[in-house]
C-alpha cells in the first residue's frame, strides 16, 4: 500500500516537473510575442535606427547577422567536414592523436562563449590582424582592429564542435556496405570518402551547417569585442568593417539606451525577430534532415 | 528446392542430394589452366587461424563453388583473392594468391589495378543510392577509363545487357537505384562490377537474401556469364553449387577438405566430411 502511493507520487510529480517547464516556456514566449507582435512592422525590419534607437529599425543588424553567420559558414562547414572525415573514416581509434582531438572537440563545445570572445580578441585581432597589418599594410591599421571577419572566424571555432558532431554521425551512418562496394570497383580511399560516402552524408552536413547558424545567430558575448557595433550609419562592405548584430543590438537596447522606457517596445520587437530567425533555422535543419532521409531510405 | 535453376532439360541424379542437375561434361582436371590459384595459403585475424594451408586453382571461364559450414573460412578465402579485407586490422596472410601466375600479396601489387581485374558481388545487394546509370558508371569514372561520354553510354548499356537488366531499366537510367527490387538490385550490383570489363568475378552468397524466381535469375545468368569471365561463387546453399559451378571446392574449419569437379563431389566424394555435410547431417 505504501508502495503503491510512492509509486503514485512520483508519477504526479514527474508530471508536475513537466508542466513547470511548459508554463516557463510559454510565459517567456507568450510575454515576448504579446509585447513585441504590435511593433513589428515592415518599416522595423527594413529601415535604421533613429533617435538613439528609440524610433526607427533594425535592418542594419539583420543585415549584420546574416552577414556574420554566411562568413563563419564558409569557414566551419569544410573545416568541420574534414575534421568529421578524419574521425570517421581515417583516425585509427586506438591512436593518441585520434583520443586527444576527439577530447579536444568535446572540451570545446563546453568552453564558456565569452571565452571564445577574449580569445578572438587575443588571437584574431591582436597577434593575426596586427600581423596582416605589418605584413602588407606598412603597419597602417586595417586588419589589426575588430572587424567583421574576425568576428566570423571567432564564431567558427565556436560553432565547430555543432558540425563535427552532425557530420560524424552522418558519416557513421552510411552502410560499410557502400564502402566496400566501392572499394571493390578499384576506388581509392579517398574517391570512395567524396564520392560515396560524403553524398550519402549530405543530409548531415547541411542539418550541420543550419545548426551552426543557428547557434552562432544567438550568440553575443564571442563577438563583444571582436567586431560587434553598438551604432554604425553605413552597412558593412569590407571585411574589415565593423557591423551591428541583433543579439549585440538587444544587449544595447537593454543596458546603454539613454532613455530605457522609450525602447522596450523595439526591444521586445527584436527579441521577437531574433527568436522567430533562429526557430525557423532549426525548423529548416529538421525539415531538411527528414527529406532527405526519406530520399535516401526509401528502399534500403 | 528440388528443381532446377538452370533450366536444364535431362538432369543426372545426384542420390546424395536428391537433386537434379544439367548434365554436363566433367572438366578434365589435368588440361584446364588455372586463371587464379592459391598456395598454401594460411590467413589470419590476429592470432586467429581463419584458412588453414589452403591450395586449390580457380579455372578459367569456370565456375568454382566453395562450400561449407558457417563460419568455415570460406568468405575469408574469397576476400583474398581481390585483398578486400587489407584494410581489417590484424588481418594477414602467408603464402601465396595468384593471378595469372603473379602473388598478388606481393609488396609492389597494384591493389586498385587488381580490384579493376578481379570484380566483386557481394551477399547483400548494396547499390550506391545514386541512379541506375551513374551505379554502373562508376567503376569507369573513378577510374578514368573512359573520357568520351558516348563510349560511356555504350559501356553501361553493354554492362546492363550482360546482366540481363537492360530491357528492364532501359527507359529509367535516371531514376534511384533504390527504386529496383531486390533481385534486381543484385543483377545491377553484377552490371557494376562488369563494367570494369574484370576478369575474375567473386560472389559472396549472391542469392541469399534474393527469393527463389530472382535467386533462379542469378544462377542463370552466372553460367552465361562463364562464357567470359573466371567466376568464383561462396554459397551455403548445395544445390546452387551443385547446378551452376563447374568445380566445388569443400572447407571446413579453415582447411580445404575436398577440390573436385562438382558431379564428383557431389555423387562420390572422397572424405567421410564430404559426405555428412551434403547430406546433411551436420552445418
Amino acid at each position: 500500500m505504501k508502495l503503491r502511493i510512492m509509486d503514485k507520487t512520483f508519477v504526479y510529480l514527474t508530471g508536475l516537473a513537466v508542466l513547470i517547464i511548459l508554463a516557463l516556456l510559454f510565459t517567456i514566449l507568450g510575454n515576448i510575442v504579446a509585447n513585441g507582435w504590435t511593433r513589428i512592422s515592415w518599416e522595423f525590419l527594413s529601415a535604421n535606427p533613429r533617435e538613439g534607437m528609440t524610433e526607427g529599425g533594425i535592418f542594419p543588424a539583420i543585415f549584420g547577422t546574416a552577414l556574420l553567420v554566411l562568413l563563419m559558414s564558409i569557414f566551419v562547414v569544410p573545416l568541420g567536414v574534414l575534421v568529421a572525415i578524419y574521425f570517421s573514416e581515417y583516425a585509427n581509434r586506438t591512436s593518441m592523436l585520434y583520443r586527444w582531438s576527439r577530447s579536444a572537440v568535446d572540451n570545446l563545445a563546453g568552453v564558456p562563449s565569452i571565452v571564445f570572445g577574449l580569445f578572438g580578441l587575443g588571437f584574431f585581432v591582436q597577434w593575426v590582424g596586427r600581423g596582416v597589418d605589418k605584413a602588407f599594410f606598412g603597419g597602417h591599421l586595417a586588419f589589426g582592429q575588430p572587424a567583421l571577419i574576425w568576428a566570423a572566424l571567432t564564431m567558427a571555432v565556436l560553432t565547430l564542435p555543432v558540425v563535427i558532431v552532425s557530420v560524424e554521425e552522418a558519416l557513421r551512418a552510411v552502410p560499410q556496405s557502400f564502402r566496400e562496394a566501392s572499394y571493390a570497383l578499384g576506388a581509392t580511399k579517398s574517391q570512395t570518402t567524396f564520392r560515396v560516402v560524403l553524398p550519402d552524408a549530405v543530409s548531415g552536413v547541411l542539418t550541420g551547417g543550419i545548426l551552426a547558424v543557428s547557434r552562432g545567430a544567438g550568440e553575443v558575448a564571442p563577438i563583444l569585442f571582436v567586431g560587434a557595433a553598438y551604432f554604425l550609419p553605413h552597412l558593412p562592405s569590407k571585411l574589415n568593417d565593423q557591423f551591428m548584430e541583433l543579439g549585440y543590438h538587444i544587449f544595447v537596447l537593454t543596458t546603454q539606451s539613454p532613455d530605457v522606457e522609450a525602447t522596450k517596445p523595439l526591444l521586445y520587437a527584436t527579441v521577437l525577430v531574433l527568436l522567430g530567425l533562429t526557430f525557423l533555422l532549426n525548423v529548416v535543419a529538421i525539415v531538411v534532415r527528414a527529406r532527405l532521409r526519406v530520399l535516401s531510405g526509401a528502399a534500403r | 528446392m528440388s528443381t532446377s535453376g538452370t533450366g536444364a532439360t535431362m538432369a543426372n541424379q545426384f542420390p546424395l542430394l536428391k537433386t537434379e542437375v544439367k548434365a554436363q561434361s566433367a572438366p578434365a582436371l589435368a588440361s584446364a589452366d588455372a586463371k587464379m590459384s592459391l598456395d598454401c595459403l594460411d590467413a589470419y585475424y590476429g592470432k586467429r587461424l581463419a584458412v588453414d594451408k589452403v591450395t586449390m586453382p580457380f579455372r578459367e571461364k569456370l565456375i568454382t563453388a566453395i562450400i561449407g559450414p558457417s563460419g568455415c573460412g570460406k568468405t575469408t578465402l574469397l576476400r583474398t583473392l581481390n585483398r578486400m579485407n587489407d584494410s581489417i586490422p590484424g588481418f594477414r596472410v602467408e603464402g601465396k594468391v595468384l593471378l595469372d601466375g603473379n602473388d598478388i600479396y606481393h609488396s609492389k601489387t597494384d591493389v586498385i589495378g587488381l580490384r579493376r581485374r578481379v570484380g566483386m558481388v557481394f551477399q547483400q545487394p548494396n547499390p550506391f543510392p545514386k541512379s541506375i546509370f551513374d551505379n554502373v558508371a562508376f567503376g569507369m569514372r573513378i577510374n578514368g577509363l573512359v573520357k568520351d561520354h558516348s563510349v560511356l553510354v555504350e559501356r553501361v548499356e553493354q554492362a546492363l545487357r550482360h546482366a540481363a537488366l537492360w530491357d528492364v531499366v532501359k527507359d529509367r537510367l535516371q531514376k534511384s537505384a533504390m527504386m529496383l527490387s531486390g533481385g534486381e538490385q543484385q543483377r545491377l550490383c553484377i552490371a557494376r562490377a562488369l563494367a570494369v570489363q574484370p576478369e575474375v568475378l567473386l560472389m559472396d552468397e549472391p542469392a541469399s537474401a534474393l527469393d527463389p524466381i530472382s535467386t533462379a535469375k542469378i544462377e542463370e545468368l552466372m553460367v552465361e556469364l562463364k562464357k567470359d569471365y573466371t567466376i568464383v561463387i561462396v554459397t551455403h546453399n548445395m544445390q546452387q553449387a551443385a547446378r551452376v559451378s563447374d568445380f566445388t571446392a569443400f572447407l571446413l574449419n579453415g582447411h580445404l577438405i575436398e577440390c573436385c569437379p562438382t558431379p564428383q563431389l557431389f555423387t562420390t566424394p572422397g572424405d567421410p566430411r564430404t559426405e555428412a555435410y551434403i547430406t546433411g547431417r551436420f552445418g
